[in-house]
Parts: C-alpha cells; structure tokens; sequence
C-alpha cells in the first residue's frame, strides 16, 4: 500500500498563534510552542513526526505561513 | 502535554520537488495586519490561490474598501485601487467600463457593502456589471470596534447592542445574497464560509468558478464569505469558527444562492 510521507515548514515569525491549524490537524501532528516569537506571539510547531499532508493546516491558517510536503513511497 | 518539543523536518521530504503547497506568489510578504485567526486572511490567500492558477495576475484590478480590509492593497501584489467607503462597486464599474478587457473585483466587508454603500451595490448589481464582489460578512464593524452592522443575527451582543440586538427597534439582519440573486442582472451569487478545511475548499471552488464566469464576461457574480471576528465577538478563534457553524451559518445557510440557468 502506498504511504504518504508528509511534512510542514511554519514561517514562526509570522505566526500569530490562533490555534486553528491546531485544531484542524487530524493527527495533532501540530502544537502550540511554550516559547515566543518577536512580536510576543506563541507560535505553532511541528511536535510529532506523523504527518500525512492532507493539507488541512494551510487551508485554515490565515497567514498563509504553512509549506507543506508530500511525497508518495511504496 | 509534556511532548512539546519541537521535531526537526524530515530532510528526505522537505524537497522542492514535494510541494503540495505554498504561499501564492501574488500575496506579498508583509506580515497582515489582522488580529489572529480572522478570516481576511484566508480569502485573500484563496483569491490570489485562484488568481495565480488562472495567471491573471497582471490582468485583473481589485477595488479596496473602507474597513478591516482597507490595507488590502498592500497584501495583493496586483493593480487596486482604494475606494471612498461603500463606493467600490461604482469604483469597479468605471473600471471594468474604461478597460473592458480587465478582470475587476471589489473586496468588500458587511459594514461596507452592506450599510454605507448598500445603494452602489444593488444599482451595480442591478445594471449586470461585469465585475466579480467579494462580500467578508462578519456580523460587526470590525474596524471601529464592534458596532452592530446590519448583518449583526438577532440577539447578538456587540458594543452599541448591549442587551443584543432587539429586531423590534432594529431591524432584521440583511441577508445580502438572497437580496440581490432577485435583481435579474446578476449572474451568478453564491455564500460560502470558511471556518473549516471543508468548507475551504468549497470556497475557494466558488472563487475561481466566479472569475471564470468574468473570464466569460457574463456578468454580475457575487461570493459572500460568512467569516468571523473573534476580536469583536469576544472570543477565541475556535469559539468563533463555532459560532459561525452553529448560529452564522443557520441566518446565512451557506451554498449557491443563484446559479447560471436557475435552481
């Protein structure tokens, strides 16, 4: 069975921490960072290694800052 | 949740060559001014998405209004033009009327289309001009704080309706898109909301089937967006995608209001 190996790049600078990517990832490969950015934002990260890139992250952000990946491996 | 850590992108997927997305070229890289988790920023990212997969990008002119969205000019690299406020669909007429063979939209909020420029609106729409209206319907004066807007749902509370909104002194909320789809001019009107990856990417099929219609010259196409304002209303992002789906989206039933031949 084919297995889709995805990922995400999050542009944390300008991340404003709305949550919704959070929410809306089936796998909650997505977490909110204890840590801030410049503008005092928490930001998202990457927390698990689980990704299938359904692209449900970048279709809910706001700002447009999720890269996603995909790559299809037999 | 102790496991928060971040995880290092996994090197053999992070290649140019497994992009399944990425910011469209046509949103420029500032930063948006919106507070987090509005809805303006997905329908500007989803209209410049449709704008760069049609490659109109130095073909079509976009109107700015007066309101949360008046600085969309700095985050759509395209021709706009700002608009005194409400009059960006008289704006736009002149011109799609000057340069028929440009793309022209309005990006429009409630306050905007709906209060103020509601006359300009309904004589464009009602004069079948060529142009494409993006309506952000969110219920409240987003920029000026909250005030009731005349798309504000019964009972609402907003900060010049404290008690909720009380449809005996104020009215009935407008419902925009049922208002125009009875003028015979207009084409094709349709709401979509965006407080879900579904419901996403519904919108965005509603966006590029209203520009190919113009790519047509068919006529009047309006795609009103039912969008949120977690700022005004007073809650987090997710409690106002909540809202939209359980209250916004029950006044403002989402989904194709005039289609092209009739329903």
């Amino acid at each position: 069975m084919a297995k889709s190996l995805g990922d995400i790049v999050i542009n944390i600078e300008k991340c404003k921490g709305c949550e919704l990517c959070i929410a809306a990832c089936p796998m909650e490969t997505i977490a909110l960072s204890p840590k801030i950015n410049q503008k005092g934002y928490h930001y998202a990260i990457k927390v698990q290694d689980n990704c299938t890139g359904c692209l449900n992250c970048e279709l809910v952000c706001p700002e447009a800052i999720i890269t996603v990946y995909r790559k299809i491996v037999k | 949740m102790s496991n928060l850590v971040e995880v290092p992108v996994n090197p053999e997927v992070v290649q140019d060559q497994f992009v399944v997305y990425k910011k469209p070229k046509t949103l420029t890289d500032k930063p948006l001014h919106y507070c987090p988790g509005c809805a303006h920023g997905v329908v500007h990212k989803l209209l410049m998405e449709v704008v760069d997969e049609m490659d109109i990008q130095d073909k079509i002119i976009g109107v700015a209004p007066v309101g949360c969205s008046v600085f969309a000019y700095d985050y759509m690299n395209i021709d706009m033009q700002e608009a005194a406020h409400g009059r960006a669909c008289a704006v736009g007429t002149a011109i799609k009327r000057m340069m028929p063979d440009k793309f022209v939209f309005t990006y429009q909020g409630d306050g905007d289309l709906a209060a103020i420029g509601i006359a300009e609106t309904i004589h464009a729409a009602n004069r079948g001009e060529n142009m494409l209206v993006v309506f952000i319907n969110n219920a409240v004066y987003g920029m000026t704080s909250g005030q009731m807007a005349p798309t504000t749902l019964p009972d609402m509370v907003t900060t010049t309706t404290p008690f909720g909104r009380d449809v005996k002194t104020m009215g009935y909320p407008l419902r925009m898109s049922e208002l125009l789809a009875q003028l015979p001019a207009t084409y094709y009107i349709t709401r979509q909301s965006v407080h879900n990856a579904v419901s996403v990417r519904k919108a965005k099929k509603a966006l590029r089937q209203a520009l190919e219609y113009q790519k047509e010259g068919k006529g009047f196409c309006m795609v009103e967006f039912v969008g949120n304002c977690p700022s005004n209303w007073r809650m987090t992002p997710l409690e106002s995608q909540k809202f939209v789906e359980e209250k916004m989206t029950q006044y403002y039933v989402v989904g194709d209001v005039k289609v092209p031949g009739g329903k």
